[in-house]
Formats: C-alpha cells, structure tokens, sequence
C-alpha cells in the first residue's frame, strides 16, 4: 500500500521535473520571437511589408530594406546546397559501400574533424586562402568559359556571392556527409545481400534499395546541412564582401541575413536602423521555422507512405 | 507425403551443382573443410547441421554472395551446370540471375510489391509493360502469393506479414527464372502457419527448380527434402537420401545430432 503512494509521488515528481526541463525549450523559444517582435516594432510600423520587398539599405538616410539580405541568404544557401548535397551523398557512398574499410575509417575520421572545426576558420582561411584562389584562377576560368552567362561576368574580385556559396559548400559537406554515412551503414546487410542477390550492381543496389531504404534520414541529413548553412554567420561575413544589392553575377559583393547582423549591429546607432536589424532577424528566423517546418511535413509524408495503406 | 529419393535414385541423377574440395575462409579462420557434395537436379536437397557449422557458408558459394565481404575467400570448384563458377571470369550479374537467394528474414525492398519482382526483372531482361506485369503475376503465382496480393500490387511490401514477405522473396528470385534456388533457414523468422505455406512451396518448386534448403530445423528437412546433408564443423559428415539419413545414418555424428544429442 505504502510502497504503491511512494511510487506513485516519485513518477509524479519525476513527470513534472522532465515536464518543466521541456518547458524551457518553449519559454525559450516563445522569449526570442517575443523579443524580436517587440524590437522590430518600429520598423515594422515605418517600412511595413514594403520592408521585405525593397532593396534600399541606406542607413544615412534611414531606408531600409531586406530584399538584398533575403536575396544573399537564398542564393548562397542554394549554391551550397545544390554542390554539397550529390557530393556529400557521393562521399558517403564511397566510404560505406566501396572503400576499403581502413580508407573508409581515415576519411570519415577526417570528415568528422571538418565538421569540427570552427567556422572563423573556414571564414579566415576563406578570406585569405580561398578568396585569392577564386580571384586568380577560378573567376578569370569561369569567366572565359562561361562568361556569356549573366551569372559569371564582372571583374574577378575574390569575394562575392560564389565565394560564400562555395564556403557553405565546404562547411555543410561533412555535416551531410556524416549523418549519410551512419543512414547508409544502418541499411541491413541482409538487405544488401539480397540486392545483389538478384543480380544487382554495387551501384543499383545502392541506388535503388540502400539510399531509398534510407531516404528519410538521408532527407533529415539534407536539412540539417541546409538549417546550419541558411544561418551560417561568421565565414560568410568574411568572403561575401557585405554589400546590400542584389546582383545577377555570382562575381558580385553580397550579404545574407546573418551577415548583415554579425556586422552592422555595433555601427546601428539610429533606433530605426537597430530596429530594421532586428526584423531582419525576425526574417531569418522566419525563415528557418519556415524550412524546418517544410521538411518536418515532408518526412512525415513520407513516413506515411512508407508505412502504407495497411 | 514422404517423396524422401532413395540412395539409388541419388546416383542415378543428374547433378546440378557439383562441389569439389571447397575450402572457405573467414580472414584467416577456415569455416569450411573439403566440402564434396553433388546437388542432385530438380530435387530439394536439405543441409542440416548444428548452429556454427558451415550450411549457410556453404551456400553462399553457390552465388558467391560472400564476395560482398572482403576477407571472405573460397577455394576449390564449385561446378554448375558444367562451368566452375569460381573462376574469376564468370559473370556475377548473371550467375546470380540463374542461382536465386532466399535469406533468414524476408529481405523486401522499399517499394511496391509489384516493383519488388519487377525490379530483379528489370535489371536482366528487356520487357514491356504488358510483358513486364504479366512476369510478375506468373512470379508471384509460382509464389503462391497472388491471390493475396493481386488487388494491392502497387501497396508497399513491408506492409505484409512475414510469411507473405517471405514467399514475396521467394517469388522475387523466381521470377529472374533461375535454376537453382538456395534457401538460408527460410522460416527462422516466420511463425508455423506461414512456415507450413512456404514448405508447401518448396515442395511445388520441385518440379522446376533445383533446391537447396538450409534449415535447422530437422523435422522440416524430413517433411520437404529429397535428400540431406549433414554438416559438422565445417565438414560435410553424411549425403544422402532424406530417408536414410533420418532413419538408417551411416556416420556416429549424424545419429547423434538426428536423435538431438547435440546441436
């Protein structure tokens, strides 16, 4: 009898101490979207949606506009994505299914340390490794080839939008890497077995049974590359050369989001300029629920059709 | 029930696969020992043995599915149908085509029934649409599975039970029209109702295909096989007829291991 009221305060106390360490994540989350709220305020009511739609960031004459940091945001984020995701599932793919197992040990051992490493030094070693490397062979490259597309014309400067774009790369690449690997590895060897059993190649049956067996954290890899590259802050800064226009060369000065904020909120001496900060913050965290959201449903479809009509 | 073959009708039988001083090796731990065996044709032969002992090594020589892993090494000869398929030059692509698989557990692939027996299709024949679904149905009909799949082909096979997965493996490596088809302890993971479906199965294959059974499961070997042999430590100890082996064996091992002194 005794024993039965004990337990049942100990699982009552347990149950509200678990709750309350929950609770935080809400507060926490509910905090910040308040205090952004409440901060943009006066941008929201000089500029209103004409806010996200111009282009202006004239801080002298107190105009201002997201349209060039959304822009940058989306353009960078893009390039990175679209060059890290076949790459890093190309990697992964390697080191699971084709390397030799001591090969496979180092590299991913490698792959790990990169995604260690802080991203100041992929901004430093951007800015003065990478960016001269863009500056004197790549740029002038892309520009005698491919020139006569909008997106590679312009003077070779080093930094600019592709620069940024090709940091993201190299910094999202063994996050998506990494998490690939360890779906690819979880595919059952029996399943495999049976792949090739039916006379697959080790390319069809990675292709077709192992990446789709594991497709949903492969899907989850993805995003958590794209979440940490939308927000991406100090080594964008660095190579993206921190100019609010939007331009159709990838030659050209940028800015995202998360770098207008690491570097302008120690020059916003106007409360309206503070302000427009902070609704540029309010967009990027928008932004990133939005995403995040996007690929939550998106699992869960997909969870549901693989679960079936049963 | 009992269609066991008697030790004349062994001899008398065409092989299908013929083994000669077959050695494997784990890295450098031997697993099989002179392995000598003659699959007779057309007829489901049973390996029995203890847990350790070498069956489902042995088998997956035959479509040299060890080659997956690297310290995996056989030696010796393995002749089907006439060629050494141990020989570097052989096609893998299409000796597994003609040699089917069937694993412990059902091995569906993630995506519609009617895209699991068209997928291992697909990749060896050239087939359209109308050619392609009428393959499958003959597949899963020799499967013994349409029946309770044909309204819901396009549903995803890890929606069915176990034992349907199971006989969906089965059709699956029917329908490349192999001629050999090695089982590895195909109801280890099935409950007995689904287990009785299969080897009711097997007993129909029979008549087209040649069968090799692994199984611990000695009653089973009984009720489905032709003939049996029984491994030990990696040695292949007694082959015979089904019924000899189970009511008259030759060696000490074998009626030991038969009347459940160990194993």
């Amino acid at each position: 009898m005794n024993e039965t009221t004990r337990q049942r305060r100990v699982d009552r106390a347990f149950r509200i101490l678990t709750a309350s360490c929950a609770l935080v994540v809400i507060v926490l989350m509910g905090g910040i979207l308040f205090e952004l709220l409440r901060n943009s305020g006066m941008s929201m009511k000089e500029f209103g949606f004409g806010f996200l739609t111009s282009d202006a960031w004239n801080p002298g004459a107190g105009e201002f506009g997201a349209a060039s940091s959304i822009f940058g945001t989306v353009v960078s984020t893009a390039i990175a994505m679209l060059l890290a995701v076949p790459l890093s599932l190309i990697i992964a793919i390697y080191l699971v299914e084709v390397a030799h197992p001591r090969v496979s040990k180092i590299v991913g051992g490698g792959i790990e340390l990169l995604a260690a490493v802080p991203s100041i030094i992929y901004g430093m070693w951007g800015l003065f490794v990478f960016a001269a490397l863009m500056q004197e062979h790549v740029q002038p490259w892309l520009g005698r080839w491919f020139g006569f597309l909008p997106l590679f014309q312009g003077p070779p400067m080093g930094i600019g939008m592709l620069t940024a774009g090709l940091i993201l790369t190299l910094m999202v690449l063994p996050f998506i890497t990494a998490v690939t690997r360890d779906v690819l590895q979880m595919v059952p060897p029996v399943l495999k077995e049976s792949a090739h059993g039916v006379g697959a190649t080790m390319w069809e049956a990675t292709r077709h049974i192992a990446l789709k067996y594991g497709r949903r954290g492969i899907v989850g890899a993805v995003f958590l590359g794209f979440g940490r590259a939308l927000g991406e802050t100090m080594a964008v800064t660095f190579v993206i050369g921190n100019s609010h226009r939007i331009s159709s060369s990838l030659f050209d000065a940028g800015n995202t989001i998360a770098s207008s904020l690491a570097n302008e909120f120690n020059e916003a001496s106007e409360p309206i300029y503070l302000s427009s900060l902070f609704e540029l913050a309010l967009v990027l965290f928008g932004l990133t629920l939005l995403f995040q959201t996007l690929a939550h449903f998106w699992v869960s479809r997909m969870q549901r059709q693989e679960a079936g009509s049963r | 029930m009992n269609r066991a073959g008697s030790a004349e009708e062994a001899r008398s039988l065409p092989s299908k696969v013929s083994v000669r001083n077959l050695n494997f090796y784990y890295g450098g731990q031997q697993a099989l020992f002179d392995n000598n065996i003659d699959i007779p044709e057309k007829r489901v032969t049973a390996i029995i043995g203890p847990s350790g002992c070498g069956k489902s090594t042995h088998i997956r020589v035959y479509n040299r599915i060890y080659e997956l892993y690297r310290t995996h090494r056989a030696e010796g000869q393995v002749v089907i149908d006439g060629k050494n398929i141990l020989l570097p030059s052989v096609d893998l692509i299409d000796l597994r085509k003609r040699v089917g698989m069937i694993f412990q557990r059902p091995t569906p692939f993630p995506m519609t029934i009617f895209d699991n027996i068209a997928y291992g299709l697909k990749l060896h024949y050239r087939v359209g649409r109308t050619e392609l679904s009428d393959r499958v149905e003959d597949a899963l009909k020799r499967g013994a599975l349409w029946d309770e799949v044909k309204d819901k082909l396009g549903e995803p096979a890890n929606a069915l039970s176990g034992g349907q997965q199971q006989r969906l493996c089965i059709a699956r490596a029917i329908a490349t029209e192999p001629e050999l088809i090695l089982m590895d302890e195909p109801c280890s993971a099935i409950d007995p109702v689904a287990t009785a479906k299969i080897e009711d199965l097997i007993q129909t294959l029979r008549d087209n295909y040649t069968v090799v059974l692994v199984t611990h499961n000695m009653q089973q070997a009984a009720r489905v096989s032709d003939f049996t042999a029984f491994f030990y430590k990696g040695y292949i100890i007694e082959f015979g007829a089904t019924k000899q082996i189970f009511t008259n064996p030759a060696e000490r091992e074998t009626e030991d291991y038969i009347t459940g002194r160990f194993g």
